[in-house]
């Protein structure tokens, strides 16, 4: 048990003294040390940044569509301001378009959680070729389907 | 003589298939490895179609002077915009690199005017090859020649050359 100890204690004695010796035989510089200095150079080894080349795919005249997608994100990459304009401008659907979608759209969706009876009102109120504009109080009233 | 860069989009062609590697040629002094694993969509069971002897368009992921250099036909958010096996038929061949890098400038004259002429597509890889597709041969051959040509010929050679074409 002692005896482990004592290995410790002797272990760190031996590194001590070979710290010692170690130290002495190590040689150091005295002189101090050189800044490093920050090099402005950056060295860059293609040549797409330096000249701004396009990109290696091209199709001309509708030859290859996809590769002509391509080329217009390709190159417009490099253009930031032409993104933006092409974000405005590549909207699928025009914000008047989607004003009017939503007006159906809550209409359409309104009539989903109706109760069956009130959806066969709506269904014959569409079908009545004189139908009212306001199909109000479908749900308390039965209509009858006008000839 | 080409000498591969991190980035750079070069044409390969496709000289061995050892396993799950390929051994592409791009032309420079050594031969650049493609892992099968580098095209869009592809897992280990679902193989990109890849034959020896195929044209391969692709992004140096490694390229330095210590290293073999590795090629990609991803990009960095995992799409291929572009990259990977170049179809059939069409016509490979070998120009300066000083003349890709005139044909790749923004506002290209030799391009602009080709593209007039009828259509086609033209893929250019930084180290000096070029691959032509046109609908007849005899099109495809017309491109090449004045694209090889291009080199040389001033200006208004190269109009001359055009204008005599269109006018076939």
């Amino acid at each position: 048990f002692m005896q482990r100890s004592l290995d410790s204690q002797t272990k760190k004695q031996l590194e001590e003294e070979e710290k010692k010796i170690i130290s002495e035989e190590h040689w150091y510089l005295d002189l101090p040390d050189l800044k490093e200095k920050e090099s402005f150079i950056i060295e860059e080894r293609s040549f797409m940044p330096c000249e701004d080349l396009l990109y290696g795919r091209m199709s001309f005249k509708g030859f290859n569509p996809e590769i002509e997608k391509l080329m217009v994100q390709m190159n417009s990459k490099s253009k930031k301001e032409e993104v933006e304009v092409d974000d405005k401008m590549e909207a699928d659907v025009s914000d008047e378009e989607m004003a009017r979608r939503y007006e159906t759209l809550v209409g359409t969706i309104g009539k989903k959680f109706l109760k069956k009876r009130d959806q066969r009102v709506l269904q014959d109120e569409d079908e009545d070729e004189n139908s009212n504009t306001r199909p109000s109080k479908a749900k308390k009233m039965f209509l009858k389907p006008q000839d | 003589q080409y000498v591969p860069v991190k980035g750079d989009h070069v044409i390969g062609i496709v000289t061995a298939k050892t396993g799950d590697l390929f051994k592409v040629d791009v032309g420079g002094s050594e031969l650049a490895s493609l892992s099968y694993l580098a095209f869009e969509g592809a897992t280990k069971r679902n193989r990109p179609n890849v034959q020896v002897g195929d044209l391969i368009y692709g992004q140096f992921l490694v390229a330095n002077k210590d290293m073999e250099p590795e090629l990609v036909c991803i990009d960095s958010s995992g799409r291929a915009s572009g990259m990977g096996v170049i179809g059939q038929d069409g016509f490979l061949f070998k120009v300066s690199l000083g003349l890709i890098r005139k044909l790749l400038a923004p506002k290209c004259e030799i391009i602009e005017e080709l593209s007039q002429l009828y259509p086609f597509e033209l893929v250019l890889g930084m180290n000096g090859r070029i691959w032509v597709k046109a609908k007849t041969v005899q099109q495809t051959l017309i491109i090449v020649n004045i694209l090889e040509a291009c080199e040389y010929m001033t200006a208004e050679q190269r109009k001359q050359a055009l204008a005599k074409v269109s006018g076939n």
